[in-house]
């Protein structure tokens, strides 16, 4: 069926791997008919799938350091979109960030345009030219251009921290997703998710990861648009919900200035499982400061152009002219799911909102509720809660609760949609959270085996050697992500903001000016790199343990601290110590034009 | 100045009114939330800040990468400095 190179096929076998696909949830749809528990049908998607990343992740198996490391740099333009796509959205993504807007509103909206508008800035200011420069990781960067162990080792310690806080979010979500879907105790499921995890990356590193990435795109986005759309269709919202909802926006506005924000009582909130949310912001008014709203979001730009399990993405496109449309292509594929998160916040509170739906629970009897099969399954989870506060035997919209993450896997549910559309989402889910978990892991080991063991420690390594270090790397750093995540210290959407402000304030000036300003030189990038990272934790710590803050800098938007001491650091030291010499600079020049040899050889 | 100076500063140029379009549709329009949300102009009937949130900043900084891909490609053609097929 299939002549010839995998990379020129590739719109077949994904053609073919997404039709598959389809037909597996006809199938499965089929079978619930018949009878098959919803259980079952759990299992079966996740498992299905997980699977099918698995026989991937075998088949990409490589010996080679430069498919290990960036894919061999062949992946065309849409694919290397799509695998950043499931790279970039994570469990947080997928599960996290529509409950976050349907229990927050604007505020957390903020996420949306951070979480895209940061790739502006990867694109103009810096893909195209860390691509020229050929390096293996971000470090390779930062440790070449700066020059000296120091410089590149302080990289991997801002990449770890960063990295590390963001990947036992996902491994935590995955555990999550497999827990509700596989019906195991979730430090159980944990493990089970890592072990998923491992399997996909672990022979192929780049290669596997990016092709198992695209398979999990398809995934992830067939099964956050369908239920969209299907519920949107169902409540005769409209056929294409983006452009339709309108009126049930307004309508969710009428109805909250009906049933009203009354605020619960400590004693009551005490009765509340932990975790759990009550609806007490209005859905689409403005309310948030713009400076609430704004530094958040530049937070999360800031650190999107940080991140390095996002920037080695674009170091696997064959050229920089592809680089730089590939960052498009990549927002294009986020655009798809993010602009339909608002979407599917705004369908799951109608839908439960709304007295004249037949899925609407508020200003019913709590009795009812109570006795709803659906309630009972995600109450049993502890992902949901009702309570009759004022004794009036009616469900007052301060007496529902939910978890954020319920939002996206509990609406197929609560909107009446069959069972399968429940396993597909739990498999989107995992799909998402397992992508983003693969990268992260990847950049961790990749920068400790490729930047400390074989550029500091071992120069004369041989290759077999290097990538036998990069797997046990790989699995020693999964397994202390899956510990961590099973002690559930932060929420996954916390963690995810963290990862992103911990990015930004070691990492994003020293990459910017490493390319923009000539000027700059190691020991500033060192100063700014480690007090940019150091300053951003101390405040971190200090605004934890009930420190006032200044500015009104959270301990979501701690980067701009970081970022900020960052900046003026690395100005100053590179100015007061000596200029980087000719070399350096020649260097700089080559990164800026795309044409002729890349910095680092093809394989290094 | 060198071919490598224009080819720089041109590209700085872009570089500058990319960042300006970014920096008016993440973070300018948002100093006005609450004015913009009061607004007659609703797209598909959503409120503005709303819409902008959900859809609107988002498809821009889109098409905004695109437009930018393109212009760059025209000014290292310009130049000379594109990369030939098959050069690493």
């Amino acid at each position: 069926m299939i002549k010839g190179k995998f990379i020129d096929n590739l719109p077949k076998v994904y053609g073919i791997y997404t039709g598959g696909f389809l037909v597996f949830i006809i199938i499965m749809a089929i079978a619930e008919q018949a009878g098959m528990s919803a259980k079952m049908i759990g299992i079966f998607f996740v498992a299905f799938t997980v699977l099918i990343y698995a026989l991937i992740g075998w088949l990409s198996r490589t010996l080679q350091t430069d498919a290990y490391y960036v894919a061999g740099r062949q992946v065309p333009t849409v694919f290397n979109g799509m695998a950043t796509a499931a790279d970039w959205m994570s469990g947080a993504s997928f599960v996290a960030m529509a409950g976050g807007i349907y229990f927050k509103g604007y505020g957390y909206m903020a996420l949306l345009v951070g979480w895209t508008g940061g790739y502006v800035l990867v694109a103009s200011l810096l893909a195209p030219y860390l691509r020229k420069f050929g390096c293996y990781t971000v470090p390779d960067f930062i440790g070449t251009r700066y020059g000296g162990n120091l410089a590149r080792f302080s990289a991997v310690i801002v990449l770890t921290v960063a990295s590390f806080t963001y990947v036992t979010a996902q491994i935590n979500a995955t555990g999550t997703i497999a827990s509700v879907a596989l019906d195991i105790p979730f430090n159980i499921a944990v493990y089970v998710g890592l072990l998923s995890i491992l399997m996909c990356s672990m022979l192929g590193g780049m290669r596997a990861v990016t092709w198992t990435q695209v398979a999990q795109y398809i995934v992830l986005i067939i099964a956050y648009l369908l239920p969209v759309f299907w519920i949107s269709n169902n409540i005769g919202a409209g056929f294409f919900p983006h452009f339709m909802l309108a009126d049930e926006v307004a309508r969710i506005a009428e109805l909250e200035g009906q049933f009203g924000f009354v605020k619960n009582s400590a004693a009551d909130l005490a009765t509340v499982p932990k975790g759990l949310a009550g609806i007490t912001k209005p859905h689409s008014s403005v309310n948030a400061t713009p400076w609430a709203f704004i530094s958040l979001a530049v937070c999360m730009m800031a650190g999107t152009a940080s991140l390095p399990h996002v920037m080695m993405r674009y170091f696997t496109t064959p050229s920089v002219r592809t680089a730089r449309r590939s960052v498009g292509w990549s927002l294009f594929f986020i655009f798809l799911l993010y602009s339909s998160a608002p979407m599917l916040a705004t369908l799951s509170k109608i839908s439960l909102m709304d007295p004249t739906l037949a899925t609407g629970i508020i200003g019913k009897s709590v009795a009812d509720v109570q006795a709803l099969d659906w309630y009972q399954n995600w109450n049993q989870a502890n992902l949901m809660f009702v309570s009759d506060f004022n004794g009036n035997g009616t469900l007052e919209l301060n007496e529902f609760f939910m978890k954020g993450s319920a939002v996206v896997l509990a609406t197929p549910e609560i909107a009446g949609l069959p069972y399968v559309i429940s396993g597909l989402v739990a498999a989107g889910g995992m799909a998402a959270a397992m992508s983003t978990a693969d990268g992260l892991v990847l950049a961790i080991s990749n920068a400790l085996s490729h930047d400390v063991y074989y550029k500091i420690i071992n120069p004369k390594a041989e290759t077999a050697k290097r990538l036998i270090v990069a797997r046990v790397l790989l699995v020693l750093i999964g397994f202390a992500g899956a510990t961590i995540a099973a002690l559930e210290i932060q929420g996954i959407l916390g963690s995810v903001i963290w990862a992103f402000d911990f990015a930004m304030s070691g990492l994003f000036f020293p990459l910017v000016l490493g390319v923009w300003w000539k000027r700059a030189n190691a020991p500033g990038a060192v100063a700014g790199m480690l007090l940019g990272l150091i300053s951003g934790t101390a405040y971190l710590v200090w605004v934890r343990n009930g420190g006032s803050g200044f500015l009104g800098i959270t301990q979501l938007t701690f980067g701009i601290v970081g970022a900020s001491v960052s900046l003026v650091s690395m100005i100053v030291v590179s100015l007061i110590t000596a200029a980087p010499d000719a070399a350096t600079q020649k260097m700089v020049d080559d990164v800026r034009i795309p044409s002729g040899k890349t910095i680092l050889g093809k394989q290094h | 100045m060198s071919k490598q100076e224009q080819h720089w500063e041109k590209t700085r140029n872009l570089l500058f009114i990319t960042l300006a379009i970014w920096f008016v549709f993440s973070i300018g329009i948002f100093l006005f939330g609450a004015e913009m949300q009061e607004s007659s102009i609703r797209p598909f009937g959503y409120p503005l800040t709303y819409w902008f949130t959900c859809q609107g900043s988002l498809a821009i900084f889109v098409i905004l990468i695109f437009w930018f891909a393109g212009r760059q490609e025209k000014i290292d053609d310009e130049f000379g400095f594109t990369e030939r097929e098959g050069e690493q």
